[in-house]
């Protein structure tokens, strides 16, 4: 296999052996994104020459000792971030034109992190500007297509960071997840994504979508990727006064654990109608699976799910009209007329909810019934572990099928949105192919758990093994 | 079937001027309607009750976060970097228009 597709744990192993170096490695992917991205136009801004400098970095330190692994677990790994991560010197977007130029003078807490820990930052990736999104074509450069199906969306908003990890452009992405926007990408290119819990990660220098939503997570080939990953990540920063002084756990160290007895639920209220039949039935193997791995299904109920996505939809909007204020074309960027047709409708929604004579009935009412959803996680919780869903109600769909349809675009986040609402954590794990497309589930825990959910996709993991199979490409 | 018009083309413009937002007629029809589609589908919240609800703001209950009173060299930025991608500059200054005398 080419070495642009071994997940991190193989490549620490390769690195260690000298079985290549971290320049080979890292050349491999910028290769591999000249060859192909012409066709997925997954990265934005490739920062070529930083690279390979910090790649020839990576080789001395090994050369000196393969203990350097211990301080720096990502050493010499390269990495694509979603273009919502500010990176000091680093053009960063946000996918959007409006700030087409603007080159930071600070990295986000999570691009130092993961500085630090030894990752080779290759670019930066396309995405839904702002966010916004759940196929990537909201991006104001124009949209990123999915590896398995050039035809199909990748998933959004960090559709750039699932199609370039899909396709062996990086060995590891970022996402934020404020609705969907790491697990759907990972969902809809067969990868691990993780929407960790609300303040698990800091927020800080990443650009602002809806602040009470938004989670920064990541997404890779496998469980133990992802969790070697949260580690570098997670924990408390000062510069993110709601981000939890919860201890970062050995998340790595939960994955051998066996999910026999483990009680997982699944909600009936996400087995209705709007679903694909294929996708209920990938389900329905699904878990199958996990009744063979031993773990006890349960039937649990969220009754405010239908409830759940008009909530997010005057929560998020609103809380976007304010994030984007800030651009103004003073300090950073253009003129307001240059923002995209997305974030000019989300910025116009939350200005009517918010606005005089609307607020009580629209967001005061939401933030109550944002209470009741929570109420319906924490109860469903003091039943089972775990819950599992689909991640999305279809497969993959065409580029173009609902970009003229707002609200059927927003309704295809319906299984994933309301974990949001709530702040619980959820990582999307691949559970097969349909018509050659890759679907997956999400496992979903109570607050802070992200252990459980690395444990229970371990497991569920290591008896399917779908993630070797790679695109055509 | 036809789609309600909740949102009177007056309210849009309003809108659009509460949000600084700059917008065509093309782009005042579009949302108008997608826009109405949407207001209509927030609507069904209305038929919870929630009387007796609290609002939530915050989900981790977090209370009180309090940060140190110290200056941060760490965190703060030269008057050049502050400066750097703004367009219009004067003397090491940032220049906008003008707010007074509108």
């Amino acid at each position: 296999m080419e070495i642009y597709y071994l997940t991190i744990k193989e490549a620490i192993g390769g690195l260690k052996k000298k079985s290549f170096s971290a320049l080979e490695l890292t050349k491999a992917c910028l290769q591999r994104i000249k060859l192909i991205d012409k066709k997925l136009f997954a990265f934005l801004t490739i920062d070529e020459s930083r690279a390979i400098e910090k790649a020839k970095e990576a080789d001395r330190l090994i050369r000196k000792s393969t203990e350097a692994f211990r301080t720096k677990p990502l050493l010499g790994i390269p990495i694509g971030l979603k273009d919502l991560f500010t990176t000091k010197d680093l053009r960063t977007t946000a996918g959007a034109k409006i700030i087409k130029d603007y080159i930071p003078p600070f990295d986000a807490t999570v691009v130092r992190k993961l500085k630090e820990a030894g990752a080779i930052i290759l670019g930066k990736t396309n995405e839904d500007a702002w966010g916004h999104g759940s196929s990537g074509e909201n991006s104001d450069y124009g949209p990123t297509r999915n590896p398995y199906n050039l035809d199909r969306v990748p998933g959004g908003s960090s559709s750039g960071s699932g199609a370039a990890l899909a396709s062996g452009e990086c060995l590891m992405a970022t996402g934020t997840d404020t609705g969907s926007s790491v697990r759907l990408p990972a969902a809809f290119c067969n990868l691990v994504g993780l929407k960790p819990t609300y303040g698990r990660v800091s927020r800080y220098g990443i650009i602002a979508m809806a602040s009470s939503f938004d989670t920064i997570g990541h997404i890779t080939r496998t469980v133990y990727d992802n969790a070697l990953a949260l580690e570098v990540t997670a924990g408390n920063d000062p510069y993110d006064a709601t981000s939890s002084s919860i201890p970062v756990l050995n998340y790595a160290s939960f994955l051998e654990k066996k999910i026999k007895s483990l009680k997982i639920g699944f909600p009936k209220e996400y087995l209705v109608e709007g679903i694909d039949k294929s996708v209920e039935e990938n389900f329905y193997d699904t878990i199958k699976i996990f009744e063979k791995l031993g773990a006890k299904l349960k039937k649990v109920s969220l009754p405010h799910t239908e409830y759940a996505m008009a909530c997010y939809y005057i929560l998020v909007p609103s809380e976007v009209s304010s994030n984007l204020a800030r651009f103004d074309g003073i300090r950073y960027g253009g003129e307001r007329n240059l923002f995209g047709a997305e974030a000019k409708r989300r910025i116009m929604l939350g200005t009517y909810t918010l606005s005089a004579g609307y607020y009580d009935a629209y967001y005061l009412k939401a933030a109550k019934v944002r209470r009741l959803i929570k109420q319906d996680f924490e109860r469903a919780f003091a039943e089972v572990d775990v819950m599992i869903a689909p991640s999305s109600p279809s497969i993959p769909f065409k580029i173009g099928e609902k970009i003229d349809n707002p609200l059927q675009m927003y309704l295809s986040d319906v299984f994933m949105c309301p974990v949001n609402v709530a702040g619980v954590p959820a990582l999307n794990i691949p559970s097969g192919f349909i018509e050659g497309l890759p679907v997956g589930i999400q496992i979903i825990g109570p607050h802070f758990k992200e252990e459980l959910l690395y444990q229970v996709g371990s497991a569920f993991e290591q008896e399917t093994k779908f993630y070797q199979i790679k695109p055509e490409i | 079937m036809k789609k309600k018009i909740i949102l009177t083309e007056d309210e849009i413009k309003h809108i659009a001027r509460l949000a600084n937002l700059p917008l065509t007629q093309e782009e005042i029809n579009k949302f108008q309607e997608q826009l109405s589609e949407v207001v209509d589908y927030i609507n069904k919240l209305n038929k919870i009750n929630t009387d007796k609800v609290e609002p939530i703001a915050q989900l981790t209950d977090l209370v009180k976060v309090y940060k140190k009173d110290i200056q941060s060299s760490e965190r703060s930025l030269t008057q050049e970097e502050a400066s750097k991608n703004a367009k219009a500059k004067k003397n090491g200054f940032i220049k906008t228009k003008s707010i007074f005398n509108l």
